[in-house]
């Protein structure tokens, strides 16, 4: 066994799987990563399951000491500069930390969460088949509360496989999408549409149980009391002083103020990692086409472990420069992967 | 004049709430009936295991469904939902009743001579109406195991808080509008404290975790504070306080 130290960290920060749903009849909310992409992409890239306990890093920076042997890890989610003793580390790309190395992370530039895989994956005493974080229950493994320095994780000994990286799709671009309802009847068609062309703004009050936007006033048409009924992720309410809220993972299971909209599950991580200030817009899409990125989210999460490269290959993202309409049709002659036609089904 | 209306049993609403979740609605308003069917279509779903299906959340007035979109999609779903709210309701299995202790007054609740001096009455009236309620949980919701109940007396409704509390007690029993309830966890509340019970109604460690479920009759009587402070700690150390009959 070696042991990952918390040698410094910033508030904000976790374990963090993809949840426990199940129990949001009694009122406990599922929790989870902010970002469940990166959450995947991170833990993909040291060979554990996508949803695996990881450490989920706050816009601060951070760093992890290896003790008692050598730990394999991954970083994720917003970019950041990493190094260790000096020595840039790459983001979404694996890396073996020796006996005594500290993994050294700067603010995040851009977004707001990071995802920390260990290779082996956190371990810790599930309670309802997850180890996340949910502080105001007061539930987690192996710490129910935010992490502080000194914490530590008694972790797998690296297995010295070869390091990884990983080939993602291009981020999608706009506006975040969401479909209307459950509540949009209570709102009037001309503050449908002021929420639908504004630009919004996160409030630096945000956290994990939701997002606070900062932009135009929208009015309810027969005030903002409803009798409470359930909550999803990325359910955006809107209280009397009308100022909307987004409900991100630790949110309430049920509330009472009326919901204009609900942010498709595919946007929600693109969501959560909107740096506080940024300017942005929501679209409205119909169910279908939500059901439908559903499913392709879902998908890209599955094919995760086909993206996967040998570290050492040239960094060259092929569906970036194609998307910059550089490369033309041309191909990574480095990775045999790219240049081989593949069969027609 | 007595000219009766049919038992109104309109099909309820499917509200989308997102991608992976549909809210079946019954009532915008708080209302027994509607929270009857909730009930029911909330056990009625349980037993088809229709695929796709993640979990259940039953509120005053409304069912919210969580699914896979992968597995089912919004209309068939949908379709189903209703043909299940539109079954004949089966008799309802016997309930489970909580009996349950509260310190009324004093630290435990702070806001009961206010409520008293409101209502025109003293505090013990209060308490003596408040523990003659029969109240069902008709959610739990917010924050783990927050029982809210239906049932209480018209003359103990009244409305919020104007300004809510950051802050209140594990174990608050409160008032506020037409509803009370037990809120396990400490936290925010717009409502009027009246007492506290060293009954947890959520707690990790323990088996079970959850105490009460939504359908649950529950009815409370009033402890001194020594008798609170006592089964407190009792509690506290994982014992089941709360007296469970079926009726």
């Amino acid at each position: 066994m070696s042991r990952l130290i918390v040698a410094s960290i910033g508030p904000a920060s976790s374990v963090q799987d993809g949840g426990r749903p199940g129990s949001q009849r009694y009122g406990l909310t599922p929790s989870g990563a902010m970002d469940r992409l990166a959450l995947a992409t991170a833990n993909c890239l040291v060979g554990n399951e996508l949803f695996a306990a990881v450490v989920e890093i706050g816009p601060f920076g951070a760093s992890f000491t290896a003790r008692d042997g050598a730990v394999r890890v991954a970083i994720a989610g917003a970019p950041r500069n990493a190094d260790i003793a000096g020595k840039p580390v790459a983001n979404e790309t694996s890396v073996t930390l020796r006996d005594g190395e500290t993994l050294t992370l700067g603010f995040a530039r851009g977004g707001a969460f990071s995802y920390l895989a260990i290779e082996g994956a956190i371990r810790g005493e599930p309670v309802f088949g997850s180890l996340a974080v949910n502080a105001r229950a007061g539930l987690g493994s192996p710490y129910p509360r935010p992490l502080q320095a000194g914490d530590e994780f008694s972790v797998a000994a690296a297995t010295g496989g070869p390091e990884q990286r990983i080939e993602l799709p291009k981020p999608p671009s706009g506006p975040i999408r969401v479909v209307l309802g459950p509540q949009d009847d209570e709102f009037d068609d001309a503050n449908k549409t002021l929420f639908l062309s504004s630009d919004w703004k996160i409030s630096a009050t945000s956290d994990r149980m939701g997002y606070r936007l900062e932009g135009p006033v929208i009015k309810h048409l027969h005030g903002h009391n409803i009798v409470s009924d359930g909550t999803v992720n990325g359910s955006i309410q809107v209280p009397g002083n009308g100022a909307p809220i987004v409900l991100m993972m630790d949110r309430g299971t049920s509330g009472g103020y009326p919901k204009i909209a609900t942010v498709i599950s595919a946007d929600l991580g693109r969501l959560a990692q909107t740096s506080a200030g940024t300017a942005f817009r929501f679209t409205a899409i119909s169910m279908a086409e939500a059901q439908d990125e559903a499913r392709k989210f879902a998908q890209l999460l599955r094919g995760l472990p086909d993206r996967l490269r040998a570290a050492d290959t040239v960094e060259l993202n092929i569906e970036a420069l194609h998307d910059a309409n550089v490369a033309g049709h041309a191909v990574n002659a480095v990775d045999a992967a790219t240049w081989q036609t593949p069969a027609e089904p | 004049m007595a000219a009766t209306l049919a038992p109104t049993l309109a099909p309820p609403r499917l509200l989308p709430s997102g991608d992976s979740a549909v809210t079946v609605e019954f009532s915008r308003t708080i209302d027994d009936a509607a929270n009857q069917r909730v009930l029911a279509l909330d056990r009625a779903l349980t037993e088809s295991g229709i695929e796709g299906v993640i979990e259940a959340v039953p509120t005053y007035r409304s069912l919210l469904v969580h699914y896979d979109p992968g597995r089912i999609g919004f209309d068939a779903l949908g379709d189903k939902l209703l043909a299940l709210a539109s079954q004949p309701q089966p008799p309802t299995a016997k309930a489970r009743r909580w009996r349950i202790p509260v310190a009324y007054g004093g630290e435990h609740g702070i806001d009961l001579e206010d409520v008293a001096k409101t209502l025109n009455t003293t505090p013990d009236d209060i308490v003596a109406r408040h523990v003659a309620g029969d109240y069902r949980v008709a959610m739990i919701g917010f924050t783990p195991g927050w029982s809210y109940l239906s049932g209480l007396e018209k003359s103990l409704h009244m409305s919020r808080r104007q300004n809510p509390r950051l802050l209140t007690p594990a174990g608050t029993i409160a008032i506020g509008g037409v509803q009370t309830g037990v809120q396990c966890l400490a936290g925010p509340s717009g409502w009027h404290l009246l007492g506290r019970t060293p009954v947890r109604t959520y707690q990790l460690h323990r088996n079970p975790t959850f105490l009460t479920e939504p359908g649950d009759r529950v009815t409370f009587f009033a402890v001194d504070h020594k008798t609170f402070a006592e089964q407190d700690r009792a509690a506290e150390a994982g014992k089941i306080i709360a007296e469970l009959t079926e009726s």
